[in-house]
């Protein structure tokens, strides 16, 4: 194997020849700043292709439009349909615990919104049903001189606000419905709150507690630095199109 | 009787970046796949885990540079000669070019297969290093350039796992090229078939005598080379 075979190797061979490698990592750098620029448009366009070509993608790939999913406790919640309670106190003429049957009674209210995060995600158009946050004010008789409401999550830990004038506009909703099936747990099922015009971390999951109260007591995520007042495209520094 | 490969730098390199990228893709999935997320759950400690090992990751890298052993396999890396494209036509196209599948056409160390993979890595680090420090470090960043990033975070992260399950696929197939990667020796019959070219060179001390890798010669001048790890 030693004998004399003039071949040109080694040193010769890994000084010349196209640097290809260093073009594929310039090239990558470049198509990667590129994406980043320009991300925000080729985001929805690569949606509505992947989307368009296979139906169904973006269920299982968040990159694809779909939900990414959020807990903030170990694991997720889990509670049934039949064990399900809501309890609304605080200032109100009729303290309640309502199950999810009660709820299935009230009258129902469907909005088909976007669901925006504030990391930048966006799922178009969701069908939302449930009962209006504004009519289960209502129901219990919330004192006019309250201005806020406390809400708890049974998952143990998220909590979130919003100030009266916000729980009553008529796109406030408890949720118990998403794509016209019940809400699954990682979604925050049985019952979860779909705050539309407001960034994703105010549509607090599990809901379990509505305690109406006199000031605002800043939720979860808002103690954690975000905005209280979470209007998409006009809070946390973002410029997202309204919901 | 085998032939020394990889020093024990660029093994120890290979072996971090291996365990670093376990971890960011395990974590990755936790935080990703709504499906695992339901399960692992604990975002924050997940998402510190994902950052920190991103964070880490280039310096198994930095560290390498200091291995002579490691920057002349990234010079023989990033390098293509002729034969390297005429390898990826005969891989594309086998019916065409009438070269056996087994036999000797990669005439380096590496065969442009491998140099690909070497450059896409490495691009992909880069990348996802940046456009994770940016997701990281929101607050410096437009929320334009805050989603663009994540837009490119998500999609190479499934590029390079497509790319990660062929380079492991490979592995897998091909024991000597493992053992090669383990303890830094392929057996001489693997590296005469897959790596000719590069058997010659490394044989013959009297045409180069400056190449490190002489064939009888795999311990003495190592420890020269290599940082500490």
């Amino acid at each position: 194997m030693c004998s004399y075979r003039p071949v040109d190797v080694g040193k010769g061979s890994s000084r010349s020849g196209a640097p290809v490698g260093r073009r594929v990592v310039m090239g990558m750098l470049g198509l990667g700043a590129l994406g980043v620029v320009f991300g925000r448009q080729l985001n929805s366009a690569v949606t509505t292709t992947v989307n368009a070509t296979i139906p169904g993608l973006g269920s299982v790939l968040p990159a694809a439009g779909g939900f990414r999913i959020y807990t903030v406790t170990n694991g997720y919640p889990e509670m049934s349909e039949a064990d399900y309670r809501l309890t609304i106190s605080g200032e109100v003429s009729s303290p309640m615990t309502l199950s999810f049957a009660d709820l299935q009674t009230l009258p129902q209210t469907s909005m088909t919104k976007d669901f925006q995060c504030v990391t930048g995600w966006r799922v178009d158009d969701v069908p939302w049903t449930g009962v209006l946050l504004s009519d289960l004010l209502e129901l219990v008789g919330a004192s006019p001189t309250a201005t806020a409401l406390a809400i708890d999550s049974f998952d143990g830990a998220y909590t979130e606000s919003l100030t009266m004038e916000q729980a009553m506009r008529p796109d406030m909703l408890v949720a118990m419905s998403m794509y016209g099936e019940p809400i699954t747990t990682p979604h925050g099922g049985p019952v979860r709150l779909y705050t539309a015009p407001m960034y994703g971390y105010k549509s607090l999951k599990w809901l379990s507690r509505i305690d109406v109260i006199d000031q605002v007591i800043p939720g979860y995520w808002e103690q954690r630095g975000y905005d209280i007042d979470a209007w998409i495209g006009q809070s946390n520094g973002r410029n997202d199109e309204p919901v | 009787m085998s032939i020394k490969r990889f020093s024990k730098a660029e093994r120890y390199t290979h072996r971090s970046i291996a365990v670093l990228m376990g971890i960011l893709i395990a974590t990755a999935a936790a935080l990703y796949v709504p499906d695992i997320s339901t399960v692992v759950g604990n975002r924050e400690l997940i998402k510190t885990i994902h950052s920190y090992s991103g964070f880490l990751l280039p310096v198994p890298i930095i560290l390498a540079l200091f291995s002579l052993a490691f920057r002349r396999d990234a010079q023989e890396l990033n390098r293509f000669h002729p034969h390297d494209w005429a390898w990826l036509k005969r891989e594309a196209k086998p019916d065409v070019v009438s070269i056996p599948i087994n036999s000797p056409t990669d005439y380096g160390k590496f065969n442009a297969g491998q140099k690909l993979n070497a450059a896409f890595t490495t691009g992909a680090i880069a990348v996802m290093f940046i456009t994770g420090s940016m997701m990281f470090f929101s607050s410096l960043f437009t929320d334009d350039l805050r989603t663009g990033a994540t837009f490119v975070h998500d999609w190479l992260a499934l590029a390079m796992v497509i790319v990660l399950t062929g380079h492991t696929y490979m592995a897998f197939k091909d024991t000597s090229a493992r053992v090669g990667m383990r303890t830094g020796e392929v057996p001489y019959g693997w590296a005469n078939q897959h790596h000719p070219e590069w058997v010659l060179a490394v044989t013959q001390p009297e045409i180069h005598p400056a190449d490190e890798n002489q064939g009888d010669d795999q311990n003495k001048g190592q420890g020269n080379e290599d940082p500490p790890q």
